[in-house]
């Protein structure tokens, strides 16, 4: 019974990652990753993952407030009449995105992302920083709603992954003791 | 692993955590003896005080505070990290590690005194050719 529980748990994990590389969610740097994890750092793969979606998500609320603050800012001069709604939307397009600090935030998520071999995010990081490189504060929105959904996705199913290997990790405990139980209990 | 069986060590310079650990872990795999900083600015204390490597692997794109500017978005903190690594006498391998492709800043890295440059990640095959270089120049 625990045995094909472990059997199943291997299974379910293998088809999880075949679907995530076959959907280019993931890249063979993910497996990278995995060769780095051993005896020393078991959960070496969670825990980097783990630091990379809290790194990303103060990332990802930077690029939002880059991208909204400016009209917010505007809005607010033109309800107190200082400029006019036209003059509001070319500025917001053109001047009040910082566009430079949106790039630093790129290059760090395109970074981290590529080094845990999150393939589809970095991609749409890359048409991201090509919007921002035009001030293209439009095409910089569609980039970010599909960075955010992308986000979501590699979260849940990593997640999902790791659930599945702890259950693995539990169930091989189970099913091989430490040798000491052995030794204090003769009849286990 | 050096000639007389001393091994290499190396430093990673980077401003994100996420990679930190991930080319600290890939590095000591292959034997490097690998310390990590945040920024050049910590990179240039570790020689100060006399720390020696055998390669430095440099983030390109690291956001450095200088007076009230930002130079995030190009390699500027790069070049000056380089530049002030090979003013000090410093003449290990230095490596720098990018989120671009071949860009226009590659020349102006290169007569900073960078040794060569690769697109993120760092990965088993770039750390090979690390250590291959690194062991002809110590034979």
């Amino acid at each position: 019974m625990l045995g094909l529980s472990l059997d199943q748990l291997r299974t379910d994990m293998n088809r999880l990652l075949a679907i995530l590389f076959h959907q280019g969610v993931l890249d063979e740097q993910f497996l990278q990753l995995q060769q780095l994890q051993d005896e020393s750092s078991p959960n070496f793969v969670s825990e980097v993952v783990n630091i990379y979606f809290h790194e990303s998500e103060k990332l990802l609320r930077n690029l939002r407030a880059l991208l909204y603050l400016p009209i917010s800012l505007s809005l607010l001069l033109y309800l107190i009449n200082e400029v006019k709604m036209s003059d509001v939307l070319c500025r917001v397009d053109r001047e009040l995105c910082d566009y430079k600090k949106m790039e630093i935030q790129l290059n760090q998520l395109m970074g981290s992302s590529s080094s845990i071999g999150a393939q589809r995010l970095r991609n749409v990081c890359i048409a991201f920083r090509a919007a921002s490189n035009h001030n293209n504060r439009p095409g910089c929105l569609r980039a970010l709603e599909l960075l955010e959904y992308e986000y979501c996705y590699l979260k849940n199913k990593l997640h999902e992954l790791f659930q599945i290997e702890q259950q693995r990790m539990l169930a091989a405990a189970v099913r091989y003791p430490a040798p000491h139980q052995h030794l204090n209990n003769p009849q286990a | 692993m050096k000639k007389g069986g001393r091994k290499f060590s190396a430093l990673v310079v980077d401003d994100d955590q996420v990679i930190r650990n991930f080319e600290e872990k890939l590095l000591a795999r292959f034997e490097l003896e690998t310390k990590v900083v945040k920024n050049g600015e910590e990179a240039l204390k570790l020689f100060r005080e006399g720390y020696t490597f055998d390669v430095v692997v440099m983030d390109m794109e690291m956001p450095v505070k200088n007076g009230p500017e930002w130079y995030g978005g190009t390699c500027r903190p790069l070049v000056q990290a380089t530049r002030a690594l090979r003013a000090m006498g410093v003449d290990c391998m230095i490596v720098g590690v990018t989120s671009r492709g071949d860009g226009p800043e590659k020349a102006e890295l290169e007569a900073a005194g960078l040794n060569c440059c690769w697109e993120k990640p760092l990965n088993d095959k770039i750390v090979r050719t690390i250590l291959d270089e690194l062991a002809k120049k110590s034979s």
